[in-house]
């Protein structure tokens, strides 16, 4: 199985979103470099809507993801509640 | 360690770069200049392109008009990305804020039946015309030539995206979200007679080769009579008969046609005074596509509107056309 | 009655996808007219999936909250004169070559989305494209925005527009666009759509971004990455238009590979520049040249075309080689704009001994044995009060238009020469994968502006070198070109600093 992977900016917002996507996704590895926060698991990785709005205490919707992001890798899937990546093989 | 810094040795060694310098003089530019000019390639292109190999990739000869400077086509808004999305941003703002309301309070229940006929039969089916004006637009950013006029036609493309998008939410809200409105005005728009010369005018637009040409045909001739007809007098006539409310939702689409008639007046002007040429050239085909758009506009505008309507609108056209230098 | 909730890929659809019509009164084929001559089969535009359901209204928004911001910190950057906060002045030449060599292309990039966004039958790729063009245009203005302040304070900016269309090693990124605009829709949706953006412009924007961040460089880092957030949609886009035309027509699938390979190979000769920026030209260094190869394309790549097997492409031609080339690149590059630094209008310089050990560090097969020697001739040169500048033109290679500085990987001492005779003339090459390229469209790539024969034939002013970059080019000699050692870059900026 290969890792999907996504970059945030390190900044505020930032560190709430990724804080959900650990609870989601309990596998992955969390990266700091310079300026930058970069996820990574094994295959899959989801980030919900529900829950970064429960980190953050208010409203967020998907779109939002992408004023704080910097680059992923794998199959893209967006709706209304999630955004997720994969790898098909 | 603090470092302490003279702020006499702290001159700029210049302005801005050299090639802003040369139009404008050694003093600090503004954004719109420095992200505008001369920023397109112009000479030394290594391959003809495979799509058009009588011309080089960007070449001022796709269209007959001629200009000494491209970037004499300056944009009075002056937007480049950071402005135009800021500014239609807040535009949209107030757009959604609108729609919501619409929905929120139920305001189609409000509308009686002849409104909502007309909304669907003349309003919906104008998202394709927005399409067009889409693609019109796209090719003078493609084809044309100097960021000064590209980047405001790539600007006027996407803000018809953005048009047609609005008006088939107009259907959404109309229909209950079964897109049963957007339907009914597609079928009109392929087979209604009344539609028909609107269609017909559209195709004809996309297949016209020269971009300057079809600058001229969609955002000066088309445009104006469209905005005439449907954003000014079917908007009274609907306010008229009770449907106020609508004006809510197209209030974006007049906002639009203000500022974005501003560009294209200064286009046209700015076209017209480099030359005699230019101006006979575009005297030409501006009576060519008048011709036409008032032949495709005539049976829905008297159906919609009664027999006066298509000539109070060709008397605006013709008001803007003189106003800028032409005839 | 209650309007039922729309999901975000209904409410799209609804929106966007059913605006196009069949034309009744035109021949549609007049209208699109470039969707077949590559042989491209597409059954059913309306297979067609989006990747990210953005309507207009929303990318305003979004796009307008971005602008917000940016443009705040480039107020404070200014304000502040934030050009004194970065590592070291060698830094700012690594954004010299970003503006006159990299920002250019956007704008290219943007032109060429605006054509297949214009020329493409299916209204949701159509779509998906214009806003990539808008997002390029974007990036070219922010960076020049960016760069502005940089320009008020250091050489070497100023006449970026001038140059874009002559400089000798401008001509690499500027030919590369130039090729992708001038083929086919969809060969350019591959060119740049996917293997350019999806598998090698993390190359170029991560790690280069985080350097700038590491080096103190605030406009650079804020404009890298809020660009970059575009990016992420424009690398769904690429990957989506690969997996479309692979599932549109079986026959697809032999012409895309052979776009695959040809571009991968273009982009990493092109990336060669970006090596040497990470490896030579940050101060403090973020990671190797190498090991961004490792994550980036090695394991993100290998992810991708692992992903892209059950289609039937392979990993693109020549990336094993590629797998050796990245021990040597970023060196043989350097060393190559070190040599010729007085027709470079960025200032070049020998790596310090900290730097030394870190590439020795970075590189332990190949550093020690094939390149410190050089550094450490140079220096000693350098030291005798013999900088050196070699005055012969290189010659380069017709397809990718670096001078000929690569080596044989099997024998790093030995330069790599190809040839092939075309009616009669022959033309020259830095590589079999170059060699390749010319091979399969002679046609296209005899055209080639290639910049030392043009000053040769005199259509670059002259006659002596010296004409052609102060006339030609526009450089400022003596405070453009040469070493950084004794540049007015330096002198100012000890002089802001208060040191000798």
């Amino acid at each position: 199985m290969s890792k999907v992977y996504l970059a945030l900016q390190d900044n505020d917002v930032s560190r709430y979103i990724v804080e959900a996507i650990e609870e989601d996704n309990p596998e992955v590895t969390v990266i700091h470099n310079p300026a930058m926060i970069r996820i990574e698991a094994e295959g899959h990785m989801v980030v919900k809507r529900e829950t970064v709005e429960e980190k953050l205490g208010r409203d967020w919707e998907v779109p939002e993801l992408h004023l704080n992001l910097i680059t992923l890798g794998g199959n893209v899937d967006e709706d209304d509640d999630q955004l997720s990546l994969s790898w098909n093989s | 360690m603090t470092i302490e810094i003279k702020t006499s040795t702290l001159e700029p060694v210049r302005n801005t770069f050299a090639h802003i310098e040369k139009r404008f003089g050694d003093k600090p530019a503004t954004r719109y200049q420095e992200a505008t000019y001369d920023v397109q390639a112009e000479t030394n292109f290594h391959y003809r392109p495979y799509w058009d190999p009588d011309h080089e990739l960007n070449d001022p000869r796709r269209t007959a008009l001629v200009m000494a400077d491209w970037y004499a086509f300056k944009d009075p808004r002056q937007f480049y990305y950071g402005t135009y999305v800021q500014q239609r941003a807040k535009m949209q703002e107030s757009a959604e804020s609108s729609y919501a309301f619409f929905d929120k309070r139920n305001l189609v229940d409000a509308l009686n039946d002849e409104v909502k006929t007309q909304v669907i039969r003349y309003l919906v089916p104008l998202r394709h015309v927005e399409h067009t004006a889409n693609l019109n637009n796209m090719y003078g950013t493609a084809y044309g030539y100097g960021t000064a006029i590209t980047q405001a036609l790539l600007f006027d493309g996407m803000d018809r995206l953005g048009v047609a998008q609005y008006l088939s939410r107009i259907g959404l809200l109309l229909d209950g979200n079964s897109g049963d409105a957007l339907n009914e005005a597609k079928q009109l728009w392929m087979q209604d007679p009344a539609w028909q010369g609107m269609r017909a005018l559209c195709e004809e637009s996309l297949v016209t080769k020269d971009w300057f040409e079809l600058f001229l045909a969609q955002d000066l001739v088309i445009d104006t009579l469209v905005g005439e007809l449907f954003y000014q007098q079917l908007d009274r006539k609907l306010s008229a008969q009770g449907g106020q409310d609508i004006a809510m939702l197209t209030e974006f689409m007049q906002e639009w046609s203000k500022d974005t008639g501003r560009w294209v007046d200064a286009v046209v002007k700015t076209a017209a005074a480099e030359s005699d040429a230019n101006r006979v050239l575009m005297t030409g085909w501006i009576e060519r596509w008048r011709g036409k758009a008032a032949e495709a506009l005539a049976p829905l505008a008297e159906e919609m509107l009664g027999a006066e309507a298509l000539s109070e609108a060709l008397a605006e056209l013709d008001k803007r056309v003189a106003k800028a230098g032409i005839q | 009655m209650a309007a039922k909730k729309l999901s975000l890929k209904d409410k799209y659809s609804l929106l966007t996808r059913d605006l196009d019509w069949e034309f009744s009164y035109q021949d549609r084929k007049e209208a699109f007219p470039f969707e077949e001559f590559e042989g491209i089969k597409i059954t059913d535009w309306s297979k067609w999936e989006d990747p990210f359901r953005l309507t207009m209204d929303a990318y305003w928004k979004y796009q307008a909250e971005k602008e917000k911001k940016l443009y705040a910190i480039f107020d404070a950057f200014a304000q502040n004169n934030g050009q004194l906060n970065v590592s070291d002045p060698r830094y700012v030449n690594a954004i010299k070559l970003f503006l006159t060599g990299i920002s250019p292309q956007e704008y290219q990039a943007h032109q060429g989305f605006a054509h297949i966004g214009r020329q493409y039958g299916g209204v949701g790729a159509r779509v998906a494209c214009q806003m990539q063009s808008l997002d390029e245009l974007r990036h070219v203005q922010t960076q020049v925005h960016a760069m502005s302040h940089y320009n008020k304070f250091f050489d070497g900016f100023q006449n970026w527009s001038h140059m874009q269309d002559r400089v000798w090693y401008l001509s690499v990124p500027t030919s590369f666009f130039h090729d992708a605009r001038s083929a086919g829709p969809f060969e350019f949706l591959v060119a740049i759509g996917f293997s350019f953006e999806y598998v090698l412009t993390n190359l170029l924007f991560v790690p280069f971004m985080s350097g700038a961040a590491y080096n103190g460089d605030m406009a650079t880092v804020t404009f890298g990455f809020s660009a970059q957030s575009d990016e992420a949609r424009h690398m769904t886009l690429g990957l989506e238009v690969i997996k479309f035309l692979l599932e549109q027509h079986e026959d697809n699938v032999p012409i895309v590979q052979k776009w695959i390979d040809k571009w991968f190979w273009r982009g990493t000769r092109l990336l060669s520049l970006v090596g040497m920026m990470m490896d030579y030209m940050l101060p403090n260094k973020v990671m190797s040249w190498q090991e961004a190869w490792e994550i980036y394309f090695e394991e993100a790549g290998g992810a991708l075309f692992k992903d892209l097997a059950r289609y039937g492409i392979t990993m693109p031609k020549y990336a094993e080689l590629v797998e050796k080339e990245k021990e040597h690149v970023s060196h043989q590059t350097w060393w190559t704009f070190y040599t010729h630094g007085h027709a470079a209008g960025f200032h070049t310089w020998i790596p310090t001994d900290e730097e030394l050990d870190w590439l020795s560090e970075k590189y332990p097969n190949t550093f020690d044995k094939y390149y410190r020697p050089r550094w450490e001739l140079a220096r000693k040169l350098e030291a005798e009060g013999k900088r050196f500048y070699t005055k012969a033109l290189p010659q380069l290679c017709t397809t990718c238009q670096i001078p000929m500085l690569f080596t044989e990987m099997d024998d790093p001492t030995q330069i790599s020469y190809r040839d092939t005779v075309y009616k009669g003339e022959r033309y020259h090459f830095c590589s079999d994968g170059c060699c390749d390229i010319f091979n399969d469209e002679p046609e296209k790539f005899v055209q080639s502006w290639l910049p030392v024969h043009q000053i040769f034939q005199g259509n670059c002013g002259g006659p002596g070198v010296e004409q052609v970059l102060g006339e030609y080019y526009k450089m400022n000699l003596g405070a453009d070109n040469l070493d950084i050692k004794g540049s007015p870059d330096e002198k100012r900026w000890k002089q802001w600093k208060g040191v000798a």
